[in-house]
């Protein structure tokens, strides 16, 4: 299986008793890819290098942040002014939250539109769902460090999501929060878990590549190789690749941490937190928006009719759909009937794909709107088509679609056989 | 080659529409506190990519927030020090330190006391606390000033427009006892009076003291002040994407040449 060797003396004599570097080699240089990737695949990598971004920025500010609350304001205002480059740290981890879910969210939808998360994906998918939860837990409590407005009333209101649980409720809060109300001791166990979390993701991001490596990535087809004829090796081809997919990714990071750090930021956080003043609108960061639109559209009480006994309540079938929106994803993969991946072959899927994005980018709208008519109307609108598409639509697609034919193989998909149709759908992988 | 540019384009696209997407919501929340007025957008020598702040606005600005604000509002997160950055050398920062007194100590008795600002001294605050503030101000608590332009949304124009904003209510409109119009302050009665009057100091260069010229003198110091190194920051981002465009493109270059043996 290995191909590895070297000339390197002490390199052989630690790869006879530990062979890492025969293991590099097979996992990173002779790794066999699918020839016709896409563009749509720089992203998880991607995702990965902002995760290192995210690690190595975030020790550095660790060094110089103080976690109580009489000082963490003033400790980041210390960073920004004092610390010789902590401007430029503090405004690449604050930017580099929001790059690093633009990254993987784009991933995600990668994934939806070329069924990346079918047989056999589906553990690879999963692991990837638990990844991008941990991101939210840690981005979240990332965002109340540096003890602003929205630090402190957002830490408030999400961690009040809890009582909502029905008896147990409100000691869950109270144990959340080490006291009373969002204060020091909540403040330090969110830098602790914030710390820590990151290099939780690191781990099952390895269990992520494990399972991607067993089988190999998905392709633009969405169909398995049939021979070594349709994959190449991914160094140089991917690496080379990948390397320019970050050189761009890096040009747009840079064009905001370095001309509009605070853009995707909110003013109120430059005021220190205040428990005595509420802001008007408390909204969170704007990859929470679309989650956050789902948690107010639950405006009503569910009741048995006619009796006036409230089984559901509002506040609490908010927190339920709003978790149930990314827990629904667990079980894409069987809910999803078609043996198709590909949503190219997928003349009906392909659509509702579309509105799919559209209606998440709409959530993410509302969820930045305060909670008034029209807007948790709409909301409510949107948040029930969010659970059609996977829990109705997905199912009945795959029996009443009739998918495009399949191309015969990667490599050669256009020549014969396939029909016109699938031939002018995979016109763009052919040679980028 | 046009297939594989359109290509790149094409993925290029997709990221730019979603990160547009994404991040079309993020002024939309920044907006949604308090019933925000349209704010004017001004010019800036500070805006722009290349935009430096303009050393002279700054001094002149310095001088309103010390003959005018600094009665009520605070500056907290600066050091006299930082002045060097408004073009004064350590002497003149030194005297302007001198005119300020701090309170220190205790001293080898266990005596606390009061002493004259040194460079490495922060801006004393005018108020002991925010109840004293509250006692002195009618109710009112003059906010502190370091970071004024980066705790209100659109913050730079939102200020000067604020500043230069008191006017006259709308007939049938009652203002309160204590209480002020003002265009763009939101729900339009703020408490603090009209700070800025015609002529209020004496510039030493001979600029005319017009509201308006104060006004913007003094955002453009507290625009430092908020953000004391944009212009370092500026520069260095020039540099950064100039290098990156150039990597980018040498990086596509050999892309293009390895993938050749695949096409």
């Amino acid at each position: 299986m290995s191909g590895f060797q070297s000339d390197n003396a002490v390199v052989k004599w630690i790869d006879h008793r530990l062979p890492i570097f025969t293991y590099m080699n097979h996992e990173l240089n002779e790794y066999p890819t699918p020839r016709n990737l896409s563009y749509m695949w720089n992203f998880g990598s991607l995702a990965g290098i902002a995760l290192v971004i995210m690690i190595v920025t975030g020790i550095l500010l660790a060094m110089q942040y103080t976690p109580h609350v009489d000082h963490a304001f003033a400790s980041v205002e210390r960073i920004m002014r004092d610390v010789n480059y902590g401007w430029l740290i503090r405004y690449v981890h604050m930017n580099g939250a929001s790059f690093f879910f633009i990254v993987v969210y784009i991933h995600i939808f990668r994934g939806l539109y070329y069924g990346s998360y079918k047989a056999p994906r589906e553990i690879l998918w999963m692991l990837g769902v638990i990844i991008m939860l941990l991101m939210m837990a840690t981005a979240f409590m990332g965002y109340v460090l540096p003890w602003g407005q929205m630090s402190f009333w957002g830490a408030t209101v999400i961690t009040n999501l809890f009582s909502a649980i029905p008896l147990v409720g409100e000691g869950i809060v109270t144990w959340l929060w080490g006291g009373f109300s969002v204060d020091n001791p909540t403040l330090n166990r969110f830098f602790a878990l914030h710390y820590l979390l990151p290099f939780v993701i690191v781990g099952v991001v390895f269990l992520h590549l494990w399972a991607l490596h067993r089988f190999g990535s998905n392709n633009p087809l969405g169909i398995d190789a049939k021979g070594p004829q349709d994959k190449i090796p991914f160094n140089p081809y991917y690496t080379v690749k990948d390397a320019f997919g970050l050189g761009v990714f890096l040009i747009f990071f840079a064009a905001f941490v370095f001309f509009a750090p605070n853009y995707m930021g909110h003013p109120d956080n430059y005021i220190e937190a205040n428990p005595l003043v509420t802001p008007p609108h408390i909204v969170p960061e704007w990859y929470f928006l679309p989650f956050y639109a789902m948690l107010r559209a639950v405006t009503f009480d569910i009741s048995i009719p006619f009796t006036g006994i409230i089984l559901i309540e509002a506040k609490l079938g908010g927190v339920i759909v709003m978790f149930a929106s990314i827990i629904i994803l667990f079980f894409l993969p069987w809910l999803d009937s078609s043996p198709v991946r590909s949503g190219r072959f997928r003349p009906t899927f392909k659509w509702f794909f579309w509105i799919l994005a559209i209606d998440l980018v709409a959530l993410g709208y509302l969820g930045s709107k305060p909670a008034e008519q029209p807007y948790v109307a709409f909301a409510q609108i949107a948040t029930a088509y969010y659970f059609f598409h996977f829990l109705i639509l997905l199912p009945l697609l795959g029996k009443l679609e009739r998918p495009k034919p399949l191309p015969t193989s990667i490599s050669e998909p256009v020549l014969k056989g396939g029909g016109m149709m699938a031939g002018a759908a995979a016109k763009p992988m052919e040679k980028p | 080659m046009p297939k594989a540019m359109m290509k790149t384009f094409g993925a290029a696209a997709i990221a730019a529409s979603i990160l547009g997407a994404a991040i079309a919501t993020a002024p939309r929340s920044a907006q949604a506190a308090g019933e925000a007025v349209p704010i004017p957008s001004y010019d800036w020598s500070f805006s722009g990519i290349f935009g430096t702040f303009d050393r002279a606005a700054m001094q002149r600005g310095f001088q309103v927030y010390t003959e005018v604000c600094a009665s009520c509002h605070g500056l907290e997160y600066i050091a006299f020090r930082n002045l060097a950055a408004l073009g004064y050398d350590e002497d003149q920062i030194k005297a302007i330190a001198a005119t300020y007194t701090v309170g220190d100590g205790p001293d080898d008795f266990g005596e606390m006391f009061e002493r004259e600002a040194i460079p490495a001294d922060r801006f004393p605050p005018p108020f002991a606390n925010e109840n004293a503030a509250r006692a002195a101000m009618g109710g009112a608590y003059p906010p502190d000033l370091s970071l004024m332009t980066k705790k209100r949304a659109n913050g730079v124009n939102y200020l000067h427009a604020l500043l230069i904003g008191y006017e006259d209510p709308p007939a049938g409109v009652e203002v309160p006892e204590g209480q002020y119009w003002n265009a763009y302050f939101p729900g339009h009665l703020i408490s603090m009076p009209p700070p800025l009057l015609e002529d209020q100091v004496e510039f030493s260069d001979g600029t005319p003291a017009t509201v308006e010229q104060m006004s913007s003198d003094l955002t453009t110091f507290l625009a430092w002040a908020a953000e004391p190194m944009m212009e370092e920051r500026k520069r260095m981002g020039v540099k950064a994407l100039l290098f990156l465009l150039v990597l980018t493109a040498l990086l596509y270059a050999v892309k293009r040449k390895i993938w050749a043996d695949i096409h």
